[in-house]
């Protein structure tokens, strides 16, 4: 592995390199740290498992034009050889050299995007309901559904929640995925660094309209940040009990905001989940 | 009509099994049945299909029942499978609707898991193992026919779901909550957890059996060391079977409880733990690919040393990474969901874990190929599959270590680079290996030879068609699309790369209608295996006429190397397995029943009414069951004995007389 200091200039390059795929390559274009840490293992382990790959194949190339059963064939015939010792501490020590490249960055990274890097994150609320994402800002009080805005250099940290059967939330450009089920509250940090709208969505099944549970971040200045939240509070509605129940049921919903929500729209504890009162009401399915 | 009748109407046939579509194939079906009964009755055959196949106890015949009854449901999944290429070819194409997409990508992978790659490992284990080590028959010859009559009546429960009732639509996976009751009303997945419970119970019985078999009915001489690597595979994947199994059973039974009882193990409300659930599943759900792919390791390292004429090269290692595969595969499973919050040390132990199994396993890679070196390769179907399966599942096997990289996984996790990755070592390691194995064996189950030509056309449009439909989904991953979209919008990029999948999906059909033609050609112009080892064999199912004879060995060799019958024939003593008429002593064998079809019908009758919640109909198939059982016990002739003459008489007609 080349010395530290090469090492971004390194990952740079190859990120220039992937980022000429084409802007739809979401995973290849990092908008912001965890997404770039974990292109970074993407990239390590594909270049890792390359080798071995190409390694196995041009063995099996060789191995099968060399020893094919042709009478004109005088490579050496041993039936009889089925032992090598050296050979197969070879082919022992050479998966284990490659696990050994591929661990180290495995156990820091994942050590490293377990931590927020900030005492002060922005916190956002996320419940997921069937078949519509709802974004709650404790902090300033707004809620948004399918759409959520965050000011760029600032770490998030979502807290996800259900109201629905599981759900992951994914948006590729800012980083990985973390399931969002009902019962539990689980964290995930995230930040952009650019500026930018990124789509994100649903990546597990959930049901009929699973496919198109779609979400929007818009990753902007703080300044324009701070005048957006101002925008919501002043000119939306606030959520009310009857909308939350609206949302709740088995429907797909266009973008909205709201000015403020009621306080027992998301558990403040991580077990203790339903809102109270309001249990999930099923609807016909379609 | 009277109410009942209309409430049971609407149970039977809702909305969901009256589409055009399925109606037709209802139909078909249908008509399909009365054909078959009609000629069964004009030829008289009820009485031998009853006799020889209905009732049968023979590893032979059940092992080529598994086999028509995975090709049918490779058939079945195939067809989903192409419903599914087809509705993503292009953005907003809506070849059917998001509803039945979502049942028929449950049912392509519960019939491709569940009803075509296990029993086509079921059959060839039946078919070769008994063979390979010497043996008349498995251990429990009985109980083998109750596997195969249970995984039977598990198939035809998940595919009448379809067409009565309605499918399930929660996925293979099936998590809850989604499969519970308050967001999947109906009873297809019913369907789905009956089906799985009971062709479980036959799974655990195969698995007890085949472990007893190749433990106690091994020839004498043959010690584990001698053994050949198939019967190492399939020793190894019973003991995985016999603890990964009854977990699923538990997952599948509390969600049952809380369907049809209103239990709450996994439910939203009343403080339900749907993460139980996935936690259950998947410590079934590891082991079961393991389960898949081990057979087809152990067909490999028959398959190859055949075709390049030469022993195979570090037997020691490849059966201590079988070993090794299937103790780490117990401690895996947690990589199936990274993104659940299990913290940054759980995440790290299971992503090491994992990336653990590439050890072994590249061990084995390493092998075959060393195993090719300096032998004399034959490109002959079985060996095509063989060879196409290394660079195949080279890469499935690179991109799992990708997937255990823990911050890769968070972006790879539920996207199409998962998809491509399983597919990429299921069909590219567990479907080459099993219809390499069922190529290599096939004379040796019917007597007959399949066509080489026809085969390698098969192969070609199969193993083209597989890379065209599963390399773009890597691509298509990093792209951000995600496994289970019923369809997708335009814009995103994702077209060119599905179109190329989805016509790579129509090659792979090519192939298997190929592979069709190729077995009824080859059935209607025989070439018959005269010698019993086309193939110049090195194991001592080669030392027997094709298709063998129901006793099998009339005498059982005794074995004193590693690839016994390669070395009989090197020194010359084949005679060995002959027998002289002066020698020939009565043969014990297992007298058919027809317990084994009964108990399953009661099981058939029993899930039936736990499906739609009818508990006299299930009390009734339980008092089946139970009645069947006892009747079982009671029987107090179990075995036939053969006579002598007649062993002399059969042995000669085949030329195996000593002279």
């Amino acid at each position: 592995m080349p010395p530290v200091k090469m090492k971004k200039p390194l990952m740079a390059a190859i990120g220039l390199g992937l980022s000429g795929c084409g802007a739809d390559y979401s995973v290849f274009h990092p908008a912001g740290p965890v997404a770039q840490s974990e292109l970074n293992a993407v990239v390590i382990s594909t270049i890792v498992v390359a080798v071995i790959i190409f390694l196995i194949w041009g063995l099996w190339l060789y191995v099968l034009i060399r020893f094919r059963d042709t009478p004109r064939n005088h490579a050496p015939y041993r039936p009889n050889w089925r032992q090598s010792r050296p050979l197969e501490i070879a082919i022992f020590a050479l998966p284990v050299a490659a696990l050994l490249v591929l661990a180290v960055p495995t156990v820091k990274k994942t050590y490293a995007l377990a931590h927020v890097p900030s005492r002060h994150p922005l916190v956002v609320d996320v419940t997921s309901l069937d078949y519509k994402w709802v974004f709650q800002y404790p902090r300033q009080h707004i809620a948004t559904v399918n759409y959520f805005y965050i000011p760029i250099g600032r770490p998030v940290l979502f807290q996800l929640t259900a109201h629905s059967p599981m759900t992951a939330l994914w948006a590729p450009n800012l980083g990985g995925m973390e399931y969002a089920m009902p019962n539990r509250v689980l964290p995930l940090w995230l930040e952009a660094t650019r500026t930018g709208t990124f789509l994100g969505r649903n990546a597990n099944y959930n049901g009929i309209d699973y496919w198109c549970m779609t979400f929007l971040v818009h990753a902007v200045s703080p300044l324009r940040f701070t005048r957006w939240v101002k925008r919501i509070q002043t000119t939306k509605p606030s959520l009310t009990v009857a909308d939350w129940r609206q949302l709740s049921r088995h429907t797909v919903a266009a973008p909205q905001a709201y000015s403020n929500y009621p306080a027992d729209t998301f558990p403040e504890k991580p077990t203790q989940f339903t809102v109270r009162g309001l249990y999930y009401v099923p609807t016909h399915k379609p | 009509m009277k109410a009942w009748a209309i409430h049971l109407m609407k149970l039977l046939f809702p909305p969901r099994v009256l589409l055009p579509d399925i109606i037709g194939i209802d139909i078909g079906l249908t008509i399909a049945a009365l054909a078959l009964l009609v000629y069964l009755t004009k030829t008289h055959r009820w009485g031998w299909l009853w006799r020889e196949w209905l009732t049968t106890v023979d590893h032979k015949r059940i092992g080529i029942m598994y086999l028509i009854a995975a090709l049918i449901m490779l058939f079945r999944g195939g067809v989903d499978a192409l419903m599914i290429r087809t509705q993503l070819i292009g953005p907003h194409e809506h070849f059917m609707g998001i509803q039945q997409y979502d049942e028929v990508f449950t049912t392509h992978g519960t019939v491709m898991i569940f009803f075509m790659a296990m029993p086509l490992v079921i059959a060839l284990f039946n078919v070769a193992v008994p063979l390979m080590i010497g043996a008349r028959d498995v251990a429990f010859p009985r109980l083998n026919a109750i596997s195969f009559w249970l995984f039977a009546v598990g198939a035809i429960l998940l595919n009448v779901s379809f067409s009565i009732g309605g499918s399930p639509d929660a996925g293979w996976t099936s998590y809850a909550p989604y499969s519970e009751l308050a967001f999947d009303p109906g009873v297809g997945e019913n369907y789905f957890l009956l089906s799985l419970q009971v062709a479980g119970i036959g799974t655990i019985a195969t698995a007890v059996n085949f472990l007893v078999t190749v433990l106690r009915l091994r020839a004498p001489g043959m010690s584990l060391s001698k053994m050949p690597v198939f019967a190492w595979s399939a020793l190894i994947t019973s003991s995985l079977i016999l603890f990964a199994f009854p977990p699923l059973t538990v997952a599948m039974g509390l969600t049952m409880l809380d369907r049809l009882f209103h239990a709450s193990f996994f439910t939203v409300s009343h403080q339900g733990m749907p993460m139980m659930y996935v936690n259950l599943f998947w410590i079934f759900g590891h082991p079961e690919v393991y389960i898949l792919i081990m057979p087809a390791f152990g067909i490999f390292s028959e398959v190859v040393p055949t075709f390049s004429r030469k022993a195979l090269f570090g037997y020691d290692a490849m059966v201590v990474s079988l070993l090794a595969i299937s103790f780490l595969s117990y401690g895996v499973w947690v990589h199936h969901f990274f993104e659940m919050g299990a913290g940054p040390t759980v995440n790290v132990f299971f992503g090491l874990s994992t990336m653990l199994i590439a050890i072994p396993t590249g061990v084995k890679m390493f092998n075959w190929i060393f195993t090719m070196w300096g032998g004399r390769i034959r490109l002959t179907v079985p060996m095509l599959w063989q060879l196409s399966f290394i660079p195949t599942f080279v890469v499935g096997g690179a991109t799992g270590v990708m997937l255990a990289v823990v911050p890769g996984d968070y972006q790879y996790h539920n996207t199409y680079f998962l998809i491509a990755h399983f597919h990429n070592v299921i069909v590219g390691g567990t479907v080459f290996g099993l219809l390499s194995g069922m190529y290599y064996w096939w004379s040796k189950m019917f007597g007959w030879q399949l066509n080489q030509r026809q085969g390698t056309w098969a192969f070609a449009f199969f193993f083209a068609g597989f890379w065209l439909t599963f390399m773009p989904q890597y691509f298509l991953g990093f792209m951000g699309m995600v496994r289970r979209m019923g369809t997708y919008p335009a814009g995103l990029g994702w077209t060119a790369f599905n179109f190329w999948s989805t016509i790579g999906s129509y090659l792979m059909a090519i192939g298997f209608l190929i592979m069709v033609y190729n077995i009824v050609w080859s059935r209607m112009h025989p070439n018959w295996d005269t010698t019993g080892d086309p193939w110049d064999g090195r194991t001592l199912e080669w030392s027997l006429p094709s298709p063998a004879p129901i006793y099998n060995f009339a005498r059982i060799p005794v074995v004193h190397e590693r690839d016994a019958w390669w070395e009989m024939k090197l020194q010359d003593r084949t005679d060995e397995v002959k027998i002289s008429v002066d020698s020939v002593e009565p043969i014990h064998l297992p007298k058919n029943s027809p317990m084994p079809i009964i108990l399953g019908l009661a099981f058939l009758v029993g899930s039936i009414g736990m499906v739609f919640s009818w508990f006299w109909l299930a009390i009734l198939g339980a008092l089946g069951i139970v009645a069947d059982l006892a009747y079982g016990s009671f029987a107090d002739q179990t075995e036939i004995t053969l006579d002598p003459h007649y062993i002399i008489e059969t042995e000669s007609a085949l030329g195996r007389l000593q002279s």
